[in-house]
């Protein structure tokens, strides 16, 4: 006990903090890896996975073990250190977002003032990471994947930050217990839709899911800029995709779906929480949904999307939210 | 519309090769693709992976035994292969077939048919990136499979048709198997509708996509839904009859324009065209032997014979000729696909990477069928 008294108080909190949320990122990507192939198997009419485990629950930390265990092929002619520090770059600012999401009242470590900022920068740092995993793989394939997803990427931020900010206008704040609060008598879907389906469908582009996949397109570059990653560093980037999933979720759920709002339930505290992941789990089950049903579209058919729809809407959505907000 | 490029500098070419192991060159096809960015600068397919010398094979042994090579040439759809080996032989050897065994062969030749269609729906929505439908065509296809393994014993490589007629009588619920599944089948096309051909997503990469003029089809000699596809209403079955197909009532589906989205019109109405004949055969399916006696070496006489039927993919002929042994002299085999791949790199040029998948992929191309 000694010890543990001379350790001071919020670095005790800290390591407990980066224990939970490493834990979280793995225990999210495994459930919903489960998820993912679960529901694709009822999409298509099939069972998905059933041999290992009940109902095949085994099979993710499986697929892990075998993916740990793989041997980390690397070819000859590749960008030496950047091609190791690529997915490093992918996995590790995944944490940071999960500082400032509000999962229930008490439960935020630190309420920022640019809540929603911080999370679209840490965002973004993917496409860094992706850029890197194409451009060092010395792979044509992976190198035409990376150069889709900087283009694409840049272009579906614009939208997104256009969205969050037609909501800063409303709420005069981008923290995101102030956004929370704010949707106190009315979820910002219902005053802000145009807002909402925009942010989504750039959500889904941003973090690369079909029918936007268009960086690892496997008809096209077979696994686009992951082409050469085997092993551990291959499923960095699987967990890595399935964490920004999830952290556009809980952006969108917050901004749009009021956060851990939601009608009383009998578990105490725990129902805001319980809100809260429901909201999100259900906008990414929306997400695999619309992976397992549409047709990939092509590339410059996504940037004409971005730059002649969604960009132009959302200013003048921004635009009017503006005008409101002045003269109401 | 593929937008253009400013300008495609050829010294800023470069080259990635697709294939032999490619998700989407569906066998072992080679392609060297020079790209400008996305853009296809120049396309040139390599083929012989899979080349196995079946015409050579069917010059060194006694035709009977080269039946079971014919169904390997086009492991998507043998039977229309065999069907016109036989109907070569026996045209040379003067063979009448039993009526019922001819029968049983239109109706087998014709569930091969949609389950080849059915295989290249499912793959080709692959290409472009949709991962469900195949899953939905395999169900349809496991459906006519199961009816044709009880029938011919297998359910990929078909040796079922002899001279005369076929192997064996089918079971006796046959044809009410049969009916059934082409009931299904018929309310499948709504699903399919609401699926893939309603898309949005699907419509904007496949229309105007790969648009493959009346006048190249003709050059390159295209044939099957490819060429039907483009507007020409070329269809063995009428054009040259053969079989009982001048009795069976049934149309030419055409597309307008010849892009990917008529190709995939075209194999669908097909499969619609198919269940109808088979319901005919059914209806009129007559009794008796399913096979003519015949002797047990037959020689073939000195002379030469050409045979056409339409396969799955276009115009499969035979060329065969005789010595006065049993030995074929000389076998020649034109595959459709032949034809279909060569006019792949003129159809390309200028075309963004996505679309040329997409536009390989509306070919049906079946790579062991280019090889043999």
């Amino acid at each position: 006990m000694d010890i543990l008294s001379n350790i001071p108080p919020h670095l005790f909190r800290m390591i407990i903090a980066v224990a939970v949320v490493l834990g979280f990122v793995f225990a999210n990507a495994t459930v919903m890896g489960y998820l993912e192939r679960k529901l694709a198997g009822r999409f298509q009419r099939r069972l998905g996975p059933m041999e290992v485990g009940w109902h095949g629950i085994l099979q993710m930390p499986v697929d892990g073990i075998k993916l740990i265990a793989k041997q980390l092929i690397v070819p000859d002619n590749v960008a030496g250190i950047l091609f190791y520090v690529a997915p490093l770059i992918a996995m590790s600012p995944v944490a940071l977002p999960f500082l400032v999401i509000p999962f229930a009242p008490g439960l935020q470590v630190i309420d920022l003032d640019v809540g929603a900022i911080f999370v679209l920068t840490m965002i973004s740092f993917n496409t860094v990471a992706v850029f890197l995993a194409g451009w060092s793989s010395n792979n044509n394939y992976a190198m035409i994947g990376a150069m889709r997803a900087v283009a694409q990427n840049i272009a579906y931020e614009i939208p997104i930050l256009l969205s969050v900010l037609a909501i800063g206008l409303m709420t005069n704040t981008f923290s995101m217990k102030g956004i929370i609060e704010a949707q106190k008598s009315i979820w910002f879907i219902i005053v802000q839709p145009a807002a909402f389906i925009m942010m989504f469908i750039c959500s889904i582009a941003e973090t690369n899911r079909a029918p936007f996949d268009l960086p690892e397109a496997e008809s096209e570059l077979t696994a686009g800029f992951h082409t050469e990653y085997s092993g551990i560093a291959f499923s960095l980037f699987m967990i890595a995709e399935y964490t920004y999933m999830f952290v556009n979720c809980c952006l969108v759920a917050t901004l749009f779906l009021g956060g851990w709002k939601g009608i009383p339930l009998p578990f105490g505290d725990y129902s805001s929480c319980i809100w809260f992941f429901a909201k999100v789990y259900f906008l990414m089950f929306v997400i695999v949904w619309c992976r397992w049903t549409f047709p990939r579209v092509r590339f410059d058919q996504l940037m004409n999307f971005a730059w002649k729809y969604l960009i132009p809407f959302s200013l003048v959505n921004l635009l009017i939210t503006a005008i409101l907000v002045k003269l109401l | 519309m593929t937008p253009q490029a400013v300008s495609k500098p050829i010294h800023y070419r470069y080259f990635i090769n697709m294939g032999p192991q490619h998700p989407s060159t569906h066998g072992v096809l080679r392609l060297v693709v020079g790209l400008y960015g996305e853009y296809v600068l120049s396309l040139e397919p390599v083929i012989g992976y899979g080349h196995r010398m079946q015409e050579l094979m069917a010059e060194r042994r006694p035709w009977p035994a080269f039946l079971p090579n014919t169904a390997r040439m086009d492991y998507a759809c043998g039977l229309p292969h065999q069907h016109c080996y036989l109907l070569a032989i026996e045209k040379m050897l003067g063979i009448a077939v039993a009526q019922r065994g001819e029968y049983l062969r239109v109706i087998t030749t014709e569930i091969n048919r949609i389950v080849s269609h059915l295989l290249w729906l499912g793959a080709n929505l692959l290409d472009l990136g949709a991962f469900t439908p195949i899953l939905y065509c395999f169900d349809d296809r496991e459906n006519f499979l199961d009816i044709l393994e009880d029938v011919t014993g297998s359910r990929l490589t078909h040796c079922w048709y002899r001279a005369g007629g076929v192997l064996n009588d089918v079971p006796a619920d046959f044809a009410d198997r049969l009916r059934a599944v082409i009931k299904r089948m018929y309310g499948r096309f709504e699903i399919y509708k609401n699926l893939v051909t309603d898309n949005i997503i699907f419509q904007k990469r496949t229309k105007d996509i790969g648009i493959i003029t009346p006048d190249l089809a003709r050059r390159y000699g295209a044939t099957g839904p490819v060429l039907r596809g483009s507007g020409i209403a070329y269809d063995i079955r009428k054009s040259m009859p053969y079989s009982i197909y001048p009795q069976l009532d049934f149309d030419i589906p055409v597309g307008e324009q010849g892009d990917c989205f008529d190709r995939y019109i075209v194999h669908i109405e097909e499969m619609r065209q198919s269940l109808r004949i088979i319901e005919q055969c059914i209806d009129r399916l007559p009794e008796g032997e399913v096979r003519t006696k015949l002797p047990k070496k037959m020689t073939l006489p000195p002379g030469d014979c050409t045979f056409s039927v339409e396969g799955a993919r276009g115009e499969v002929t035979y060329y065969l000729v005789g010595d006065g042994s049993d030995v074929p002299y000389r076998l020649k085999v034109r595959a459709p696909c032949f034809s279909n791949l060569s006019l792949l790199p003129e159809l390309c040029e200028d075309m963004l990477l996505a679309d040329m998948i997409a536009t390989m992929g509306s070919l049906d191309l079946v790579i062991p069928e280019v090889d043999r």
